[in-house]
């Protein structure tokens, strides 16, 4: 015991270990304010919160775990970038290696695949349960716009990925859904009233999509920057916004 | 003496306020443990799915997009792709942007209940559920051809012929349309006049444009399953 006291003031009592802990922790209602406010993570959140904003009955903490779940996302996209080559001679072979030969290759893919359809199922739960509060009553009617938007974005996440094993089922999968482009009205060339704009195949906007007329190298290219680059960007800033937004309204709502 | 006093009582009403540390933060933390030992014991378990290489000359049958854009693949059998495909979607953003500033009814801010608003909770759900449904049947029920198998049919490729398909003719389709739409709108304005007060001309056309238009999908769906029709408007420019 008297050698575990020693070791831990070997640690903790040094200019080092001082200059990254700043204060000790006793439990005080300063060290818990401190806690949180000192902390670049934790200071997302204020010092203290309504106590029903805790509740998990309350928020179902969806919010919270779909940002969980983004970030952990992040993490194994990351990795998986280090073996994915977005060409379509070796995108296939790549995510066979994974499943094979790379060691924890196949539990990486594998935990980011069953992330990214967590994902999709969480943020819904998150919009239902906001509904079901009218947490979107004044003042937050934006911060659910943003959060429309952020619904969107999850979808399309999970969308771009699904393509880039360069397998059958994400080949047609993603044919079936851009095709559905080319029948945007006025804008798609089989769309209602394509005529009006000269719409061709090769110059709708399906084509803009896939950077051509079928699934190809370059729709490959292009699902494949959206998905690690555009659109995450573009959904953290959103991120960004929706939780600056809900400290700025006032926090998680509640009755009044 | 009394002013301080009064400070003190009103300061304990409102504060009911808890330390995010570790209030809060303790039950973030067990929520990512959750997840993550979640997810990793569920990838240790079941594969990401991986098909052959893809084939732009062999075509999956059935070809499913990702399961949650299989509640608009499944409209597709009773409307066309601009429809189901890109006018619907935008149709469902749109609406629930616009959720916020045409819901002006003040109560249920902040907290659940079903009896303060009921119309609002009973339009959403039916629209959340009904979205769920739909991919249901996308996901399960759909198999060659997209034709429909029950969970314990198999899938095989000769299932009987359906039956054919006629279209309304025109006159009739748009005077049912514009039945609809224009009974769809008016009734309810001439029956709860309270409501159309409250909520005002404008925010009550777009509520209940939007409301019309989601159940005017599901209506559509129901004259293809109950009598055979594939269009209620169909013109060289554009069918609905
Ligand atoms: C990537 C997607 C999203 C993330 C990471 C996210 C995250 C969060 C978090 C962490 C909160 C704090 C409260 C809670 O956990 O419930 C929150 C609140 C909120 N979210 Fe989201 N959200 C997302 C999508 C959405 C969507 C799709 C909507 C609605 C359409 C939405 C609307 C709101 C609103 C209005 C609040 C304030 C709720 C309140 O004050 O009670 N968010 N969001």
């Amino acid at each position: 015991m008297k050698s575990l006291q020693e070791l831990k003031k070997l640690i903790t009592e040094n200019e080092i270990w001082r200059s990254v802990f700043r204060h000790g922790y006793t439990d005080t209602p300063r060290n818990r304010v401190l806690q949180i406010i000192s902390n670049v993570w934790l200071h997302l959140h204020p010092a203290k919160v309504r106590e029903h904003g805790t509740k998990i009955r309350f928020t179902w903490c969806m919010g919270g775990i779909t940002f969980f779940i983004f970030l952990f996302e992040t993490l194994t996209g990351i990795l998986l970038m280090f073996y994915y080559t977005p060409d379509v001679n070796r995108a296939y072979a790549d995510i066979v290696d994974l499943m094979y030969v790379v060691p924890f290759g196949r539990f990486l893919r594998n935990s980011h695949r069953w992330g990214a359809h967590a994902m999709v199922i969480t943020v819904s739960i998150h919009m239902l349960r906001v509904f079901l509060t009218g947490s979107y009553k004044p003042p937050r009617q934006f911060n659910w716009v943003v959060g429309v938007f952020l619904l969107v974005l999850t979808f399309l996440l999970s969308f771009t990925g699904y393509l880039l094993p360069w397998d059958q089922l994400g080949y047609w999968a993603i044919t079936v859904g851009t095709n559905m482009a080319r029948a945007t009205p006025l804008l798609g060339h089989e769309g209602p009233f394509a005529y009006i704009l000269g719409m061709e195949a090769n110059n709708d906007i399906r084509f803009a999509l896939l950077g051509g007329t079928s699934i190809g190298a370059p729709a490959l290219l292009r699902a494949y920057v959206w998905h690690c680059i555009g659109i995450p960007v573009i959904a953290s800033a959103l991120m960004m916004v929706h939780f600056w937004r809900v400290r700025k309204d006032g926090g998680i709502s509640g009755p009044l | 003496m009394a002013v301080s006093e009064q400070r003190n009582v009103s300061v304990e009403i409102k504060d009911d306020k808890v330390f995010t540390w570790p209030n809060l933060v303790a039950k973030e933390f067990l929520a990512a443990i959750f997840v993550t030992v979640g997810l990793l014991v569920y990838s240790y378990f079941v594969d990401a799915p991986l098909r052959e290489l893809s084939n732009p000359g062999q075509a999956e049958n059935p070809a499913k997009a990702p399961w949650y854009f299989l509640g608009l693949q499944e409209a597709l059998v009773y409307f066309d792709p601009w429809f189901a495909g890109v006018v619907l979607p935008s149709i469902i953003i749109l609406g629930l942007i616009v959720i916020p500033y045409v819901d002006n009814n003040p109560k249920g801010n902040g907290y659940y209940t079903f009896r303060e608003r009921k119309f609002a909770v009973s339009t959403f759900m039916f629209g959340y559920i009904f979205w769920y449904i739909l991919i249901y049947i996308g996901t399960a029920l759909r198999g060659p051809f997209w034709s429909f198998f029950w969970p314990w049919e198999e899938w095989t490729h000769d299932f009987p012929t359906p039956p054919p398909l006629h279209n309304l003719p025109l006159p009739v389709g748009i005077a049912l349309l514009l039945g609809f739409y224009f009974f769809g709108l008016v009734l309810p304005a001439l029956i709860n006049r309270k409501f159309f007060n409250k909520i005002g001309i404008i925010r009550y056309v777009i509520t209940m444009g939007l409301m019309v238009t989601m159940f005017g999908t599901v209506l559509k769906m129901f004259l293809r399953l109950a009598f055979n029709i594939k269009y209620m408007i169909a013109t060289p420019w554009i069918n609905i």
